[in-house]
This record gives structure tokens, sequence and C-alpha cells, in this order.
């Protein structure tokens, strides 16, 4: 047998072959398929085209309602009625609705639904999130989800691995957000690989700032982003879930398509400049733009650690006048804890407006859309032309803290400033 | 499958809310999706696109969401096959499985411009210009793709394949 890394172990063992190498095709069974209002529509269609009578494993599928719901419009109400329905037709165990529903990448984690060594597709591009409990997770359209809906496999080629290493000690308010900014400004676009996060940095990094790292893992193109399972996952998942889990890591003579070491000794907050994720710098050479909106949510900062880095620096201060901040926590279970910890009060208290469990302002879709000219920070993955609204709004990337600063300033600022 | 028409650019990085802004992900009707194609970075692109148009791109084009939308709304706009230098990992996935050919090829980028006269022949990914010496070939399929292809897509592949099971 081989050497392999994680991520080909995993897809070895769903292909129920020994071991794989990178490039190679390969049929692998699903432990979970993910969609959402937007895209399983679309996923329904070829579902029933198929003329299956029935779901592949009613507990092996997730439908989460979070894009544009609260539904915004009448097409919306009927996409959204669309996906309810089938998922109630087929008794779908994890079907989650408006009081259940938040950000899809956020509750999956929290209900404890991926477990080390899984397998989890998604018709959506941040389903890759799921890497950060050492799951194989890939995002993919909706008619190769429709068809694993039904049979629940799926056709992938085994990704060439680029293994991260990262080293030294964060500074203040250098979280998990700068970390892949930067690692996206440096390594740039890496299509159909994996990234392993790794490195001593990696072995003690919170869960939430794995989330929010493997989760951009696609701003690089790549298929997947992985870190290694150990005692931080396993805290993880106590309490979430009786699955055990396969732990598993990379063999040593592991082949890796390129190793890149990362030191973070000096490193400051990281913004992403318009109009793409790995147009990157550090916060102190960014200009201070003057800002009209700053959004902390989405499934790459949406999590309590989140928030309450937000209310840490917004205690005590008022968001600028001219400036909208609009916070929206990523799950029921966040806004609740959120509630009873005090940030809500805090985040109020600043001239926040708090909004539902939704990815909302992220794609442009509502709760936040920017008008023509508008510019943004906000804690989300993307800063395309036009995402957040009108082509001729700008969006800077950055984490809570930034966006925070941000907001008190009503320009672009570092959290040092305040 | 042969396509001949004009040559549409875009540049690098065409990402997916380029190619569909999401505020139109509400529907997924064909006429909605062809109208709302590019409809912020080229306004009215299907109403100028004549059937079996050819869009040449740089790298990664269809970075980004993993929308279906975005090579539906594309191939609903009248575009026959998509070249470009390099596609993102789930928009080449997508566009297969749905039936919109496209074709890696890092030289066409450099070769055409817009509205240059094009033939395309998928089967053999040959690309050939109107002038003397415009002729080059894409990289190839790759087998499992074209299994794809020749059975009419993703859905008919697999309703095939659970049929010989």
């Amino acid at each position: 047998m081989n050497a392999m890394t994680i991520t080909e172990k995993i897809l070895a063992s769903h292909a129920g072959v020994e071991s794989v190498s990178p490039g190679e095709m390969v049929q692998v069974k699903v432990d979970l398929a993910l969609a959402n209002d937007i895209t399983a529509p679309l996923s329904i269609n070829v579902f029933n085209e198929l003329g299956t009578d029935t779901v592949f494993d009613c507990d092996k599928v997730a439908l989460v309602q979070d894009h544009f719901v609260p539904n915004k419009d009448i097409p919306s109400a009927e996409q959204a009625m669309i996906m309810k329905k089938f998922a109630l037709e087929h008794q779908v165990t994890h079907y989650y609705d408006l009081g259940e529903a938040g950000i899809e990448h956020v509750i999956l984690p929290e209900k404890g639904l991926v477990v080390p060594g899984d397998v989890v597709i998604g018709a959506d591009s941040h389903t890759c999130t799921y890497g950060a409990l050492g799951a194989f997770s890939a995002g993919v359209g909706s008619t190769d989800l429709g068809v694993i809906l039904a049979t629940g496999s799926v056709w992938l080629k085994v990704p060439k691995t680029i293994k991260l290493v990262y080293d030294g000690s964060l500074g203040p308010w250098v979280g998990g957000k700068d970390l892949i900014l930067f690692t996206l400004g440096l390594i740039g676009n890496q299509v159909y690989k994996t990234l392993e996060f790794s490195g001593p940095l990696m072995s003690n990094l919170p869960m939430s700032d794995r989330l929010t790292m493997a989760n951009m893992a696609v701003e690089a193109g790549a298929k997947s982003g992985i870190f290694e399972p150990d005692e931080i996952t396993r805290g993880y998942l106590q309490n979430r879930t009786d699955r055990e889990g396969v732990y598993l890591s990379s063999d040593l003579d592991a082949e890796y398509d390129r190793i890149v070491a990362i030191n973070v000794d000096d490193m400051e907050p990281q913004i992403a400049c318009p109009s793409t994720p790995d147009n990157v710098y550090p916060v102190s050479q960014v200009e201070k733009v003057a800002l009209d909106q700053v959004f902390i949510g989405s499934c790459t900062n949406g999590r309590l650690e989140d928030l309450q880095i937000a209310a840490d620096l917004l205690k005590g201060k008022s968001v600028c006048r001219g400036v909208r901040l609009i916070v929206i926590p990523g799950s029921p279970a966040v806004y609740k804890e959120a509630i009873k910890r005090g940030i809500v009060e805090t985040l109020l208290d600043s001239g926040a407006v708090i909004g539902p469990p939704t990815c909302g302002p992220c794609l442009g879709g509502h709760m936040g859309v920017l008008a023509k000219g508008e510019k943004a920070v906000s804690t989300t993955n993307r800063n395309f032309v036009g995402r957040m609204g009108h082509a001729e709004s700008e969006v800077y990337l950055a984490s809570p803290a930034v966006a925070a600063a941000s907001a008190v300033f009503g320009r672009i600022a570092g959290p040092s400033e305040l | 499958m042969k396509f001949e028409g004009r040559v549409w650019k875009f540049g690098d990085n065409v990402d997916t809310d380029v190619i569909i802004p999401a505020r139109f992900l509400n529907v997924s009707d064909k006429d909605e999706l062809a109208k709302n194609c590019f409809a912020d970075a080229s306004p009215g692109f299907s109403e100028k696109v004549h059937p079996g148009d050819i869009i040449v791109a740089g790298d990664n084009f269809g970075s980004g969401s993993s929308r279906e939308h975005a090579p539906l709304a594309i191939k609903f706009a009248g575009i026959g096959v998509v070249i470009a230098k390099s596609f993102a990992r789930i928009f080449y996935r997508n566009a297969f499985n749905i039936g919109l050919p496209i074709l890696e090829a890092p030289e066409a980028d450099d070769l055409f411009e817009q509205d240059d006269p094009i033939r395309v022949d998928i089967s053999s990914g040959k690309i050939m210009g109107a002038k003397d010496g415009e002729v080059l070939f894409a990289k190839p399929i790759p087998d499992f793709m074209r299994n794809i292809i020749n059975a009419g897509g993703l859905v008919a592949y697999t309703k095939k394949a659970r049929e010989t099971k």
C-alpha cells in the first residue's frame, strides 16, 4: 500500500479500495448530501427525472433553507416550497426550516452531523467547510447532487494535495480569517487541488478558526481543504453526536504537490481588496477608504466566537454616523447564546442592526444589498464585482475584528486603532 | 458536435456572480436565465448572441459559486461552446453535466479577437480561425467526461448505468 494523505485515505475507504493516487477517478459513497433553497430545486428536477422512488438514505441528506429566507420575494418563496415539499415527502431527517435553520455550514457542524473521515458533498461551493472536522468535503452543482440524492455516490477525481505548514504565534486580533486571507494572497489559484492545513499553529487552532479557514479553500479554486482531526476536534464533537468518526493522519512519506511554510509571527490583520479574494494586503497598507456598510456574519464568520470578538471591540463604542452595521448570527443557537452572553445587547447599543440567521447580503440576495458606488467591509468570503449588490459597489473582506473597528471609524481600520 | 460562430471575448477570472448575479437565482426558468446572463457585465448579451457563438476566455473561467444556473444561463443564451485557458472546478463539472460543451485551449485567448469567426469540432478538439494558420487543438477531454457527453449528460449516463446493473 502506498503512502497517502488524509484526503487520499478517506477517498480510498469510501471507494472500497486499498489505496488511491492523485488524478485517479473514483466512485465514492457519500455520508452526507447537502443542498439549499437555491440549489435544491434544480437537484430535485434531476432526481425526479431519474425516476427514483426515494432518496438513497433519509438520514444522510441535509436540506437547509438559508439563502433567500425568510423568503425575500414570491419566486424565492416558491423555490423554498419546492424543497420543503420534497423534504417532507421523502422524510428527510435533516430538513431545517426557519426556527431551526441557520446557514448550512454553521448548523451542520453545530448539530454534530459531520465527523472525521466522512465524505460530505453539497450543492454549495462552501461545502469545503467540513474539512475543519477532518472530513473530505466538496461542493458540486445541482445535477451532481440530484444524482447523489438518488444513488448515494459520486465520481470524483482524487486531488493533488498542497501542504501548508503554519508556525509562529498569532498577534492580537489575528485569527483564522487573517490566516486564510494571507494564504489566498500567497498561493493564488490552485484549481482541482486540496489544501492540507498543518503545522504546530494549526494543532492549537480553535475549531471556529478552522471552520473559517477550510470554508475559504474554494476561494483558492481548491476542491477541498482539510485539517488533521485531533483532541480539539474530539472536544468540539463531544455532546454533539454519538458517531465515533475515523481519526486519520497523513503518512509521513505521503506525496505532496507542494509544501508551503508560513510563519505568522509578524502577521497583521489582513484585508482582501476588490474584486478577488486573493487581492490581499495587511490592513495598515490599505487605503483608509470611507465606508457605507459593515457586515458581520455568513458561513465564514457567523459563529459565536466571531460575534464575541465584534462585541468585545464595540463595547462602549458607537458605529460611525452614516455607516450601517449589519450583524447576522449564523444559527438560532448562535443567536440565543449571543443574547445570553450580552453580545446582542452590546451590538445593539453600539448601533448595529441584527438580522435573523440567513446568508443574507453575502451574495447580494437581501438584507443589506449595496447601492451604486457604495463600499463595504464584510466578514464574508467573496468580493467579486457586484457580489453584494450594484456592479459598481465594492466589498473588502476581513475578520470580525477589522469589521468592528471599521464600523466605529467609518473607514477601513485595524482593531489596534481602537 | 461542431460549432461555427462569432467569438465573444472575456478575460481571466470570469466568476459566477458575473455570469449570473445572485439576485436572479430565485428562478430557474430557461428564458429568465438567458435574459440575465452577464446582466451587469454585458447587458442584453443573449439578444446579441447568435446561436452557436463561442466564448473565448482566459484563466479560471466560472470561479466562485456552485450555481448550475451559470452554465445553464450561458447555454440558454445561445452560446455553443466555451473555450478558456482553464476552468474553475465546479463549473467544469456542471458544464459537462448539463450539456454545455467546454474546451481547455491555453492559446485561444491570445489568438482570437472579439467577433472573429471560428469553427470548433468538439470531438477532435480542433479550433480553426478564418485566417491561414489559425488552427489549434484543445486539451483532450478526460475519458470519463467523454462517456458522460456520449451518454447525453450525467442524468442519461446514470440512468444507463443503473439499467445495466
